[in-house]
């Protein structure tokens, strides 16, 4: 064991030693730690074996088969960029990308708003806003499998339906909803926005408990209405909530897979085809592994620009 | 710990019927600052507008959830039927679950959560003692992977991920048709490791110097006294642990041999698409299913919030 190390140990024991451990601290506290440099790694092994056989090596070995093309028995042929080209040229991929696309813009979007909405609707301390907030976030809480069910059932397309007979009572015609290729990508967005919002409400309830009351109450003595109040005290004050709501929410979006596959499972007729469902019939139904993985690794990549984006975006907006 | 318990309300500035000062609007000044709106609890078209808006809130978030409770005790559910109150209540749905089976995946799906909350929790524990309390070469490049894990979620390795369950490398056992499928892939999960490791580093030195002076090993350390400390973090990652887990889709589907092995919230679209199975039952699957998240939200719901809002309020 080197001296750097040692010393760097004692430091991490506390090197600005109290009165009480200085007497002893000399014999004690070194014999302790000696030759215990391995002990940090000794309770990070679980962890680190875990994430290496089950996150690590798959996204490398994910890599490596975006550069093949696949053959169990027969072995890979290594093709190069071919399985990237496929991916992009391939017109249901493109597609795939267009629904994710709207799919994650639309539930982002639609989500902060009736998150935002609920928030400002259910800010305060009551008890029956308590209650109220725990009953709109049940949503949140429920295995998205769970939510696909219950909203299939909800969506059903005759008049007898559960949604359709509510819009029936207004006078509005029984609707396919997930029927029907015009409909059901935006009946799949609406399920989406009714998990989301609900979640980003609780984000951004905390970030209005953060806004200094005595800032409204100046507003008020310079004769600000409700509206100036919100767009010029409340909304400035909720940018760090905000940020997290987006980039949770954009990332959700890209990698939607659970309530498509159970809601439409990508269909009427491709309607609803997102880019997981197609890497998951690709990869898991047509056995063609090297095009899904090929697929997988850009919509990681995807997943890291957008996050690296909206991190810089708002960084940049805090610093002016 | 100041970041994990920033969530509790903040009241200032409330005044209540007001400070004499301003007279203008009377007693209703206190309120005004109360929320970003300044919802007034007095009555007037205020109020019922927003007892209004909390009806329709309340009817689309929760309504569902009755429509499908009513429907699994409904005798004649059928999908077109769901209502608010069931037309003719019977326990039927819950007696022929048994026979489709849908106890044997209630079963899967509590091993796994048991199992894979146990691991994760563990793994978490032991990681975050080891970045939160110790000094050592290489740390910041540990906690980046940790991180990195919250980057790869299931879905985006969902491929080579099969190929790994169905032969580990090095060891080449496969994990598939075992719960081992599902609780080994789940147990590092960089959010765990992340919540649990901000909140070690709250713990004050004293406490560790103290007990170090006592000879205690470092294994008691961890288990007694730095763990005790920690209930409020393992409450976070207990309920986000479940849910994470609860919401495995694609990792229960690639995991499994046959259908047998699937997770009940796997098996409820087997269910549906079975003709022998009525709708009735489907319903009454998925009520089964929901009734451990809805145990744990309403026993955790103070961590669940907390977790969540950790790192709403900070810049």
């Amino acid at each position: 064991m080197t001296v750097p190390a040692r010393s760097r140990a004692a430091e991490g024991a506390g090197a600005p030693a109290g009165p009480p451990a200085a007497p002893a601290g000399g014999r004690a506290r070194p014999a302790f730690l000696r030759g215990r440099s391995w002990l940090p790694w000794l309770f990070l092994a679980p962890g680190l074996l875990l994430a290496t056989v089950f996150k690590f090596y798959p996204m490398v070995e994910g890599f490596r088969l975006s550069l093949f093309e696949v053959q169990p028995f027969l072995g890979n042929i290594w093709v190069g960029l071919d399985n990237y080209a496929t991916v992009l040229t391939d017109p249901r991929f493109q597609s795939a990308i267009g629904h994710t696309v709207i799919l994650a813009v639309g539930q982002t979007a639609g989500g902060l708003i009736v998150g935002f909405a609920l928030a400002l609707l259910l800010e305060g301390q009551a008890r029956s806003l308590w209650f109220l907030r725990t009953a709109v976030f049940l949503p949140v809480v429920t295995a998205l499998a769970v939510v696909g069910e219950i909203w299939r059932l909800l969506y059903f397309p005759t008049e007898g339906g559960f949604l359709n007979s509510l819009l029936g009572a207004v006078g509005v015609g029984p609707m396919p909803f997930l029927d029907s290729p015009d409909s059901a990508l935006w009946s799949v967005m609406a399920v989406g926005i009714w998990v989301l919002g609900p979640y980003n409400m609780v984000i951004i309830l905390a970030g209005l408990t953060g806004v200094d009351r005595n800032l409204y109450e100046a507003a008020a003595v310079d004769g600000a209405s409700i509206g100036q109040r919100l767009l010029h005290i409340t909304l400035p004050a909720l940018r760090p909530a905000l940020a997290i709501v987006l980039t949770l929410s954009a990332i959700r979006g890209l990698r939607i897979f659970t309530e498509v596959y159970v809601l439409t499972g990508g269909g009427p007729s491709g309607s609803t085809e997102v880019w997981m469902t197609r890497v998951f019939s690709l990869g898991f139904e047509r056995n063609d592994i090297g095009v899904a993985s090929a697929a997988s690794v850009l919509l990681l990549i995807a997943t890291m620009l957008l996050t690296l984006g909206v991190q810089y975006a708002t960084r940049r907006k805090a610093a002016s | 710990m100041s970041i994990l318990t920033s969530a509790s309300g903040n009241v200032g500035g409330t005044v209540p019927g007001g400070n004499g000062r301003r007279r203008r609007n009377g007693a209703r000044t206190g309120h005004r600052f109360d929320s970003a709106l300044g919802w007034s609890p007095r009555p007037g078209p205020g109020l019922a507008l927003r007892i209004l808006l909390c009806a329709i809130a309340l009817f689309v978030f929760a309504a569902p959830f009755v429509a499908i409770v009513s429907g699994a005790f409904d005798a004649r559910t059928d999908s077109t039927q769901l209502s608010l109150i069931p037309n003719s209540p019977t326990l039927d749905n819950f007696e022929a679950a048994g026979p489709a089976g849908v106890w044997g995946y209630f079963a899967n799906s509590l091993f796994i959560v048991g199992g894979g909350l146990l691991l994760q929790m563990t793994v978490a524990v032991l990681a975050a003692y080891a970045l939160a309390r110790r000094k050592f070469r290489g740390q910041a490049l540990v906690m980046v992977l940790f991180l990195l894990t919250m980057m790869l979620p299931e879905e985006i390795i969902a491929i080579p991920l099969s190929i790994v369950i169905g032969d580990l490398p090095l060891v080449g056992i496969s994990l598939k048709g075992t719960v081992f499928g599902v609780i080994l892939p789940v147990g590092a999960w960089g959010f765990s490791i992340l919540v649990m490791s901000e909140f070690m580093k709250e713990i004050p030195k004293e406490i560790e110097e103290a007990a170090r002076l006592d000879g205690v090993g470092e294994l008691r350390m961890l288990l007694q006294i730095v763990l005790p400390l920690c209930r409020p973090a393992l409450g976070v990652i207990g309920v986000f642990g479940f849910i994470m887990i609860w919401d495995q889709y694609l990792l229960p589907m690639i995991a499994a041999n046959d259908p047998g092995d699937y997770t009940l919230t796997v098996a409820l679209s087997l269910l549906r698409s079975d003709p022998e199975v009525g709708p009735g039952l489907v319903v009454a699957g998925a009520v089964i299913a929901l009734v451990p998240s809805l145990i744990v939200y309403l026993c955790l719901q103070g961590s669940l919030v907390r977790g969540l809002t950790s790192g709403a309020t900070k810049g």
